[in-house]
């Protein structure tokens, strides 16, 4: 009751329908090339046109190889995908970034980037990472491809309405310790399923002292909770980095939708479905060393006993031992990048350790930024001159090695230290192992050839 | 894949592992189609088959087992919202998923296709486990009317959840498309009230 989640609901409600869900009406629809296909063919099929063209926004981002984009991509598959997102769009109206587009990346880096994903707004893509617009104050969402459709088809979607969690993390988190650390922190106290159902607030010191870039990390990771979404209420830190963005409201309405973007928040006589508490300061950087997400422990920490048949398989998979540290692990793969942790300040995190020092020989390093967006403030603050003298090349955007779509594969049996989001079986490529962690972590790993604690490396 | 739903009555086959992700129901390089066809001879692909295309020992290579319900352990289609998990299952032939528990997305990514996610208790999630352990062949009954899964063996039943909205729309083919268009009237008069649109 009167949560921030109750509040931007409610506002787009546009019907309860009786013994069933809501009938919730979508402010943006994000639509890249691989679940939104058959959605428009199911538009054409009941010969529909997109009810509210100027909402949606489509962009690839999975298929999309991260060298030689000016080129036709090699696999005809991915080709055929990714042209048929741009004759959607094209047939349809719709605005569409496509690749070697300057606005064009990952579809959840690009939405908060130009301003298109603002505070109390819907959003929804047939992607679970949507979750990441919840950081601007959002309620965003992933959904699947029906669902895609219905929003084409109506700019609604019917969804029964979430629970609510408040995360509220106490004190300041500590050197070395980012806001994917906190994520994989929170993931391994509440497993993969510990928030199904709900839809989380995240709060507290250790949340809004997070930077943007840090909160649409946290808010990514929230659907490896099991949650629907989740979300931080807009302040200063919102505004600030909205503001001037190119889809952002602008001079007088940028004012009048700053006082309006003021008023979410959670009452003070909210009541949450469920509320956890945690304290910043028992958080160390993070890693994990099985295949769902909520099996991480900090890095001075030892792989537990596994507690079940699902657990010793991942051992299993993973090739790792109960009891042991992972500290010392050899590194074959280093990821940076992803809509989790793509961005400039990720990039400048994993500078900040390398620089000075060279590539681990034996490790294969892919770089990739977020966006074409994110490639030009790093070229700009001369991170690309750090990471050439480190020894790293940096790629071209877009979802590269996060899930094994693209030519960018993890080999079988090789051990990958990425800072993407999932490390489920085969993921990264089929039999590829994954270990998730920070960019500082990747960084530190790259160098080392080595998994190692990051904070050794730090000035 | 619209088809109307009543009882069902089938054998099943068993995948008693905790968490399965939808990267193991259907790996993402399966998922560069621009249609839904096709998906189910890659259900499981990584489970089933190695990488030279040879099988491997997995419960759908088992003939011992078939049936048009998958009964899973917990946390069933946790993971990537893609709903070619769904068209995967479907096209396999299951119409019914049953386990203690569902990932969201996942869960109503299956009822937009029309396949029924059941959940049960986890007491009667390891019943049915045991017996089908015990009898390859054991029946369960799926009474879609009644929301009611019976395990035949042993005569145990339990109520499941389905709302009314959604009951309607298995039991007559009906899907939630067809329901938004009709209520067009109702979207117009919300944009021009909240200004948007």
């Amino acid at each position: 009751m009167n949560t921030l989640f109750d509040k931007i609901w409610d506002a787009h409600v546009v019907q309860q329908v009786t013994d069933g869900p809501t009938q919730l009406y979508i402010d943006r629809l994000y639509c890249h090339e691989v679940t939104s296909p058959q959605a428009f063919d199911g538009l054409r099929a009941r010969g529909l046109r997109p009810y509210r063209p100027g909402q949606i926004f489509c962009m690839p981002d999975h298929n999309t190889p991260t060298h030689d984009q000016d080129k036709p991509i090699e696999d005809p598959v991915s080709r055929k995908q990714v042209d048929a997102l741009t004759r959607n769009a094209e047939e349809f109206g719709l605005t569409h970034f496509g690749m070697l587009h300057p606005n064009n990346g990952i579809i959840h880096v690009v939405g908060p980037e130009q301003g298109l994903s603002l505070p109390g707004m819907t959003i929804v893509c047939g992607d679970s990472h949507t979750s990441t617009h919840g950081a601007v104050g959002a309620v965003a969402f992933g959904i699947g491809t029906s669902e895609v459709e219905m929003v084409l088809a109506s700019q609604c979607i019917l969804q029964a309405k979430p629970k609510s969690m408040r995360i509220t993390v106490n004190g300041k988190l500590g050197t070395g310790v980012t806001a994917k650390d906190l994520a994989l922190y929170l993931m391994s106290k509440l497993t993969t399923s510990g928030a199904t159902g709900y839809f989380v607030e995240y709060a507290g010191e250790a949340v809004t002292s997070l930077t943007m870039e840090g909160r649409l990390t946290l808010c990514n990771l929230s659907i490896e909770m099991g949650a629907r979404g989740g979300f931080i209420a807009p302040d200063d830190v919102t505004f600030e980095y909205l503001k001037g963005r190119p889809y952002a409201p602008q001079g007088a309405a940028w004012d009048a939708a700053v006082e309006e973007w003021n008023t979410l928040c959670s009452g003070p006589d909210a009541v949450f479905d469920k509320e956890v508490t945690f304290d910043a300061a028992e958080i160390q950087p993070m890693i994990t060393y099985g295949t769902n997400p909520g099996m991480g422990i900090g890095i001075t920490e030892q792989i537990p006993e596994p507690k079940n048949a699902s657990e010793q398989r991942a051992l299993d998979y993973m090739q790792f031992k109960a009891g042991t540290s992972l500290i010392g692990q050899p590194v074959d793969y280093v990821f940076l990048g992803a809509c989790t942790n793509g961005r400039i300040e990720d990039f400048r995190a994993f500078a900040s350790i390398v620089k000075g020092r060279k590539k681990a020989e034996h490790v294969i390093a892919w770089l990739v930024p977020g966006s074409w967006k994110v490639v030009e403030q790093l070229k700009a603050e001369g991170l690309d001159k750090v990471l050439e003298a480190a020894g790293f090349a940096i790629r071209q955007p877009g979802c590269s090695a996060c899930l094994g779509m693209n030519d960018d594969k993890v080999p079988a049996g090789k051990l990958v230290v990425s800072t993407s989001n999932r490390n489920f079986e085969g993921r990264q490529g089929p039999g590829a192992r994954t270990c998730l962690a920070s960019p500082l972590m990747a960084g530190a790993a790259a160098v080392m050839g080595m998994i190692v604690d990051p904070r050794t490396l730090m000035p | 894949m619209k088809q109307k739903f009543d009882i069902i009555h089938s054998t099943c086959v068993p995948l008693p592992l905790e968490n399965v992700d939808t990267d193991q129901i259907i790996p993402a390089r399966f998922l560069k189609a621009t249609d839904k066809e096709g998906f189910g001879e890659n259900l499981f692909r990584d489970w089933r088959y190695n990488p030279d295309g040879t099988k491997r020992d997995f419960v759908l290579n088992d003939p011992t087992y078939g049936g048009e319900i998958l009964v899973a352990g917990k946390n069933f289609g946790c993971g990537s919202s893609r709903e070619h998990a769904a068209w995967a299952i479907a096209g396999y032939g299951f119409r019914v998923v049953v386990s203690s528990f569902f990932a969201d997305i996942h869960k109503q990514n299956e009822l937009n296709n029309f396949v029924l996610p059941v959940v049960v208790s986890e007491d009667f999630l390891q019943e049915i486990f045991a017996t089908i352990a015990e009898n390859p062949k054991a029946m369960l009954t799926i009474d879609v009317p009644n929301q009611l899964i019976t395990n035949d063996t042993t005569g145990r039943s339990e109520h499941f959840e389905l709302n009314g909205y959604k009951k309607y729309c298995l039991m007559n083919a009906y899907d939630d498309i067809d329901f938004l268009l009709a209520n067009r009237d109702k979207i117009e008069a919300f944009e021009k009230v909240s200004s948007k649109g």
